[in-house]
């Protein structure tokens, strides 16, 4: 069974934000990095870019699969994780911690409430994989 | 029972750079016969190389002749048995057809030679083009693009320069019609082909049955943006797609232009023509169907072939015939999509090809044809009893199964193919189409003999009882290569492409 | 075998395919040659290029070079030419690990930290240059010199017509022969890349080093483009000059003039560009047991996975012709590489010298260092000249200019290589002199 910790917000594309003030951390979930298997790259988006909700920032790869990233919420890129440039294979074994991808100053905070929660999640991956 | 291979001097052979020797000499050649510049005059120091090619190898003829071919002995090949790659065409590569690609007389003449002294080439290139005219039934041929991919992106330009002369250029040099449409079994090089030219790529889905799905087709079609349909046909699970006509007649009242994948064409020749069918344009992979060997990858040639309509548009030069026993290059097409390559094409894979259909005729090409049908319908048959077939349909020159079965004892596709080596054959194509999971595609083509195709037939049931009894066998395979399955993960992760000097020789 | 599939005749075999396309007589092609009439009648053709058979003085863009023995039977082996693109790397490690070699020695004859496995050719790998600046730089303006191979220039304006690319054409220093710095002054924060080729098509060495300094100013890219590469024997690596991408016709490393085909185009960048390359990389792996072995790696980057945002839609490449070139530059080696190189720019000096002494011709470019192809303005119409020298000397003279540049009707572009021996080239004189 995957990981699904309470504290972050979902969206459709298996991206988690944790919210702190003003700032989101974002990265992928342990559902979809278990769906990709072994993660050998992530390509981010540059500090300063502005994020749409939705919106492509980057990519993540596995030896035979190349994936978008979605933004979970619209925002401007402030801090990047670039340990993942070295060690992309912290997604598979930390997708919630060590392996975020990109802080971001929210836009509008309001969209966090359209996100799933974590039961909502559950439920939401439960019904696809089925 | 299958054994490990022994080690022997042959599977230890290093990279030649750590092969090296500082003052071995590989080559000869005569001395210099002219007065010598001094070197400051001939060149100016700041535009010399100043690392006297360190790290490039000091070897000897014998060392060079060794090390190539131990390592060779690791490479399967078409020689040593059937290669049922689906969709590559691994058929025979007649020695005959090397032979005169090898003549002075088109080896050592230079593209820009003057017409008159390069008449033979040009004929023969003309030649080569009124038959694969004649081969695929429609009116105009180019040869100049270099492989497969590059014929397509050809083939979509020459789409997108007849609908912008047709209906003008959209917004932003948009084409107005701005979608093309792509079968979801389509090759990957279809897409990004499409892309190339400004398309935005929509995919059509294909029904159950493993045929383009006629109402998606239609529906995509009534939005009246399609620029085209590129299609594969047979497509790529093997299957004639028999609505042909009426696929290319809704595109067409669509205002869209239809082109087709020629890939597969090794299931068609002298039995069936694109242009009879409604396509519009198509590329040929003369390293496929006409025998050009594939090299490890390459090189290839991609003649891209279309309507008399779409003939303006082509690459320029033409070779085209300026009377009696007299051919030139001729430039003066205005509407041209220009240039996709300096010269010609591969024009040592023409010399090949007409080879190819010269010693074969009119006769040999239709039984070709007839003989590459029937190995697949003998697979298709063979196997039908263990492995899932996904489509009833009767398959052409390739069919298509998948893991289905094996998949509950946790036996895959993947493994399959490695436990395929072990019995001494080449894998079939795995994992493609990507609408049939866990698909193999197997494509023996006309040169294999019942013998071998019967033993494949063997070696695919006896893994088909290994999954069933002994899966780790499989899992675990190959058991009998050189090296075992390589961590292509890691291998991504921290890429090393290339040999540097402090790097320490280890071999296995 | 048809009655073991249920069938009673070949017909049958075509049954999905609608009976008014099926067709029913033989196609409208020769009938079968046995082998020997096919090779009588391949020869007959053969023997028509009167070019193949004279001493060349023809380059542009290819190359006569001395083919060592031992390349093309190497490549005759069945378990490299008739074998498939390298995905079971299992049983393909011997061409996996040539293309290793392959890929090493473009970095380091270019003086680059990656090159992929291969392009089509010198032209294409020009296109790809061109596009790959754009992704690279995410910027629009590509400029591009006007001492490019013209159908170099002819294919990337093919390549980009609907990539939403701006190709600026720089202008020509009529004096020197390079590339005109000032107009390149057109260089702002929109230019993605400058493109050069060096030697250029007029046989003149570029300042690649101003060049780079100049592009990296406005954070463009230089983007150095090869047709002779024997000249990487001798000439400084683009790499050393601040190239960011280097891309090459590698004809020269020992394969076939083939009237223009196949060919190699090399394509080498900067270690942090290497995910944004086109084509096949080659890398290191390792098995369960620890033992190192090859790996097509990188593949997202391609077609078959990424389809429409792939760097490119090659897929076949030019396997076997790297093969070729591999084999060439391990025969010739450190050693043999600065050799061939040396002996072509000598002779080409030594030609020069003796063809500007003759009356009435002159090297319009003579004070610009050069390797081993140069300009010559003749006294007389070019083509007329050249045509005598092939009927009345049997000498194919170069190239005249009025092909690509109908403005330059008495400028031969003459290259001299290690294989026209001092004869031959006495031979030109001889001739240049008393036809004018």
């Amino acid at each position: 069974m995957a990981d699904i910790p309470d504290d972050l917000h979902y969206s459709k594309d298996h991206e988690w934000i944790r919210v702190e003030g003003d700032t989101g951390t974002v990265g992928i979930t342990d559902h979809a990095q278990n769906q990709l298997g072994d993660i050998v790259y992530v390509e981010l988006p540059r500090v300063g870019d502005s994020l749409e909700a939705g919106g492509v920032f980057g990519q993540v790869e596995s030896v035979k699969a190349a994936n978008d990233l979605y933004s979970p919420v619209s925002g401007e890129v402030t801090e990047l994780n670039e340990t993942l440039n070295d060690d992309p294979e912290q997604v598979n074994k930390d997708p919630y911690g060590a392996a975020w991808m990109l802080r971001l100053r929210l836009k509008d905070a309001g969209e966090v409430d359209k996100l799933m929660n974590a039961a909502e999640y559950e439920d939401y991956t439960k019904k696809i994989t089925e | 029972m299958i054994t490990k291979a022994t080690t022997h001097i042959t599977q230890n052979e290093a990279l030649i750079f750590e092969r090296s020797q500082p003052g071995r000499k590989g080559y000869m050649l005569p001395a210099l016969d002219v007065d010598e510049t001094p070197m400051d005059e001939l060149l100016p120091a700041a535009f010399r190389r100043s690392d006297d090619l360190e790290g490039v190898p000091e070897v000897s003829e014998v060392d060079v002749v060794r090390h190539f071919t131990r390592i060779s002995t690791w490479n399967y090949n078409i020689d040593l048995g059937m290669y049922p790659l689906g969709s590559c065409t691994m058929k025979y590569n007649s020695r005959l057809n090397e032979r005169v690609a090898r003549i002075k007389g088109f080896a050592n003449l230079h593209p820009l030679a003057s017409e008159e002294d390069s008449q033979g080439a040009l004929q023969l290139l003309y030649e080569l083009q009124q038959h694969l005219s004649e081969i695929t039934g429609l009116a105009a041929v180019s040869l100049q693009p270099a492989a497969g991919a590059h014929g397509e992106m050809t083939g979509v330009m020459i789409i997108r320069a007849f609908l912008d002369a047709r209906d003008g250029v959209g917004e932003g040099d948009r084409p107005r019609r701005h979608v093309m449409l792509i079968p979801d079994s389509a090759h990957g090089t279809n897409p990004a082909s499409a892309h190339l030219s400004g398309f935005t790529v929509k995919t059509v889905r294909s029904t159950p049955e493993g045929q383009t799905d006629l109402d998606a087709l239609r529906e995509l079609c009534a939005a009246g943006d399609v620029a085209g349909l590129m299609l594969t046909n047979p497509n790529t699970v093997g299957l004639f797609e028999r609505n042909i006509r009426e696929i290319c007649r809704i595109v067409h009242d669509a205002g869209g232009l239809v082109y087709m994948d020629g890939a597969n064409m090794n299931a068609l020749v002298g039995w069936a023509r694109p242009g009879d069918m409604g396509v519009d344009v198509i590329h040929l992979n003369l390293h496929k169907t006409f025998s050009t060997p594939h090299g490890g990858g390459g090189p290839g040639s991609g003649p891209c072939c279309c309507t008399k309509e779409l003939e303006p548009y082509l690459p320029v030069p033409r070779v085209v015939r300026a009377g009696e026993d007299r051919y030139k290059l001729d430039f003066d097409y205005p509407k041209t999509i220009g240039r996709v390559k300096a010269f010609y094409g591969n024009f040592g894979m023409a010399v090949r090809a007409l080879s190819y259909i010269e010693t074969h005729g009119a006769d040999g090409l239709r039984e070709a044809t007839e003989a590459a049908v029937l190995n697949a319908r003998v697979i298709a048959h063979g196997l039908a009893g263990d492995y899932h077939k996904p489509f009833d349909d009767p398959p052409m020159h390739e069919v298509v199964f998948t893991d289905k079965r094996q998949a509950r004892k946790g036996v895959h596709t993947l493994d399959i193919a490695k436990r395929l080596i072990d019995y001494g054959f080449h894998p079939m194509t795995i994992y493609f189409p990507l609408i049939v999971q866990g698909a193999m595609l197997i494509e023996p083509t006309e040169s294999v003999g019942r013998q071998e195709i019967q033993q494949f037939i063997e070696a695919m049931r006896a893994i088909a009882r290994e999954a069933e009894e002994t899966p780790d066998l499989v899992t675990n395979a190959p058991h009998t290569t050189r090296i075992g399955r390589l961590d292509e993960a890691a291998a991504a992760r921290k890429p090393v492409l290339r040999w540097r000097p402090e790097e320490k020789a280890a071999v296995a | 075998m048809l009655r073991s599939v249920g069938l009673n005749s070949p017909e049958e075999l075509f049954d999905t395919i609608p009976a008014d396309i099926l067709l029913r007589d033989l196609l409208d092609t020769p009938s079968a040659l046995s082998e020997p009439e096919l090779i009588t009648r391949f020869e007959s053709l053969a023997a028509k290029n009167a070019a193949a058979h004279r001493p060349n003085f023809l380059g542009a863009g290819a190359y006569s070079h001395y083919q060592p023995t031992i390349v093309d039977s190497l490549i005759s082996r069945s378990e490299f030419f008739t074998a498939y693109t390298p995905y079971q790397p299992e049983i393909s490690q011997g061409t996996l690990q040539a293309i290793f070699e392959f890929q090493t020695l473009v970095c380091q004859l270019t003086g680059m930290d990656v090159a992929n496995a291969s392009m089509y050719d010198g032209s294409t790998s020009v296109a790809e240059a061109v596009l790959m600046a754009e992704r690279v730089t995410r910027r629009r303006k590509v400029v591009v010199s006007g001492a490019l191979h013209p159908e170099y220039l002819h294919v990337a304006d093919t390549y980009v017509a609907h990539a939403g690319i701006d190709l600026v054409r720089a202008g020509f220093d009529e004096h020197s022969g390079t590339t005109n710095f000032d107009e390149l002054g057109a260089l702002d924060d929109q230019t993605a890349a400058i493109i050069v080729q060096s030697p250029n098509f007029f046989g003149c060495v570029e300042d690649l080093q101003t060049l780079s300094e100049r592009a990296h100013k406005v954070g463009a890219l230089l983007v150095v483009c090869v047709t002779e590469s024997i000249s990487l024997g001798l000439l400084r690596e683009p790499g050393a000059s601040g190239a960011d991408i280097v891309v090459a016709e590698g004809q020269s490393f020992g394969v076939p003039l083939s009237f223009g085909g196949p060919y190699l185009g090399l394509f080498a960048t900067r270690e942090k560009y290497a995910r944004q390359l086109p084509g096949r990389l080659v890398g290191v792996a390792t098995d369960k047991e620890g033992r190192r072995g090859f790996v097509l790696t990188l593949a997202t980057r391609e077609q078959h996975i990424r389809r429409e945002k792939a760097t490119s839609n090659i897929c076949t490449n030019e396997g076997l012709i790297a093969l070729m070139a591999t084999i060439y530059l391990e025969t010739l080696g450190r050693r043999g590489l600065q050799e061939v190189a040396m002996q072509c720019a000598q002779k080409a000096a030594y030609a020069a010298r003796r063809i500007a002494e003759i009356e009435g011709f002159s090297l319009p470019y003579s004070a610009t260092p050069r390797f081993n192809e140069f300009v010559v303005r003749a006294p007389v119409a070019a083509d007329g000249l050249l045509r005598r020298l092939a009927s009345e000397r049997n000498i194919t003279g170069g190239l005249a200019l009025s092909r690509y540049f109908p403005e330059r009707p008495n400028d031969i572009l003459v290259c001299v290589t290690e294989t026209n021996p001092r004869s031959e080239i006495d031979a030109l004189v001889n001739g240049l002199a008393e036809l004018t």
